[in-house]
């Protein structure tokens, strides 16, 4: 690692403070990405505001229709939670099979989805949940935030709450590479009032990403049948060492039909 | 240099360090607990395993200073070469290990299992919640083994006190 500056705020005022003060300050919550990617050097920073000792930015509430879910909350917190599990089951499912259990009790949902890796799991639910993602500032729609690679958040932002409409169903599957347990493609489905939502990760370069061939047929019968005959546009598609283009494309079509399984079971 | 304060195995100890210092170079380099061990420094092998406020976490993934205050334990605190961990004992009874390396990581992350799930573990379920720690020796089948009987002799031992 480079050298860096490193602050650790017990309010979130105080680290709104620290960030305006230091251009390319950066935000630590879990560091399962970042300190991997600093370690390597593939990143270098002036300064690492640490959100660990801010309190109250790992709630986790019921509203309503919406599960509220705090940035820093630990991928093993949302995967323990009785009011996770009874508002959205698939969350639980989803949170317990990110990498492994000691980055589960250090990872957080915030970090996920802020970070934003093309093979993460979290914006393939916050996408298909129709979420809003609420920072120091505003409130952004997941459908905004997901536009592209790192679309990120302003300089000044600070991410703080994640608010999940709670739909009919949903439910995650993900096929993961045998080495490195991220998804080589994972699928999120959803089924709300508002309709089908359905949500490829790992198999894009530019991240998340809707699937509107699967979501017009499960639009029409929400049913796996159907869905091994439609065949999955792969020209935008990733091709790696893992895995080609075709290969994802195909593996959409599995992991959807896994997670309708999944939602109907 | 940044002043972190941090309780080992139940001793507060202080240090004057880098902000870029990893947890795990807190422990082997400062503190010379060099029990915790540093596999292959990508969050993968679990050799780096420790409990922080009584959670399993990769200290090579991990700063220092966001552990400033917490309570840290390492391999070192949880038994003695005189007065075994049953956890320890079932490793040597069951030749859960070849070489050792991941051995202290494996042993942190039972534990934490065990703390999570219980003292009465299938072998499916230690399997499967074996996903962070490599072993480049054994094939796991006798780690999976010596966990099973690990949880069960924490749970006899448990009784035992109770009486």
């Amino acid at each position: 690692m480079y050298a860096f500056e490193y602050v650790r705020p017990s309010t979130l005022s105080e680290a709104e403070r620290a960030l305006a003060a230091q251009p390319g300050a950066k935000l630590l919550a879990g560091g399962q990405s970042l300190i991997p990617a600093l370690k390597l050097r593939l990143n270098r920073v002036p300064l690492l505001i640490d959100l660990s000792a801010i309190t109250g930015l790992n709630r986790i509430e019921r509203r309503g229709n919406l599960l509220a879910i705090g940035a820093m909350t630990t991928h093993a917190e949302v995967a323990a939670s009785s009011v996770v599990k009874a508002a959205i089951p698939g969350l639980v499912h989803l949170a317990g099979n990110i990498g492994d259990p000691q980055v589960r009790n250090a990872g957080t949902i915030g970090g996920s989805l802020a970070n934003n890796d093309p093979a993460a799991d979290y914006p393939a639910a916050a996408l298909a949940l129709a979420a809003m993602l609420k920072t120091n500032r505003q409130e952004i729609a997941a459908d905004n935030h997901f536009s592209g690679l790192f679309a990120g958040f302003a300089e000044d932002e600070i991410l703080t709450e994640i608010l999940f409409p709670i739909p009919r169903r949903f439910a995650y599957s993900k096929f993961p590479n045998p080495a490195s347990r991220f998804a080589l493609v994972g699928c999120a489905v959803a089924q709300a009032a508002t309709g089908v939502r359905v949500v490829a990760t790992g198999a894009g370069a530019n991240g998340v990403f809707r699937v509107p061939e699967l979501e017009t047929a499960l639009s029409a019968s929400f049913s796996p049948d159907g869905l091994k005959r439609i065949v999955i546009d792969s020209s935008n598609l990733t091709s790696d060492i893992h895995g080609d283009a075709e290969y994802r494309a195909h593996l959409i079509g599995v992991m959807t039909k896994r997670a309708v399984d999944a939602c109907l079971a | 240099m940044t002043a972190v304060s941090v309780t080992v195995n139940g001793k507060t100890v202080s240090a004057e360090i880098e902000p870029r210092t990893l947890l795990v170079q807190l422990l082997r380099d400062r503190l010379g607990l060099t029990g915790t061990h540093v596999g292959c420094d990508t969050s993968q092998c679990g050799a780096c395993v420790v409990h922080v406020n009584g959670k399993a976490v990769k200290s090579c993934t991990m700063l220092a200073l966001s552990c400033d205050g917490a309570k840290v334990t390492t391999i070192e605190g949880i038994g003695s070469p005189e007065m075994l961990h049953p956890m320890q004992r079932a490793f040597q009874d069951h030749h859960g290990l070849q070489c050792g390396f991941c051995t202290p990581g494996m042993i942190m992350s039972a534990l934490d299992l065990v703390t999570r799930k219980g003292m009465k573990l299938d072998e499916s379920t230690i399997r499967k919640e074996l996903e962070g720690n490599l072993c480049r020796c054994t094939g796991y089948h006798n780690i999976v083994k010596a966990i099973g009987a690990g949880a069960q002799a924490m749970g006899a031992a448990e009784l035992q006190a109770a009486e």
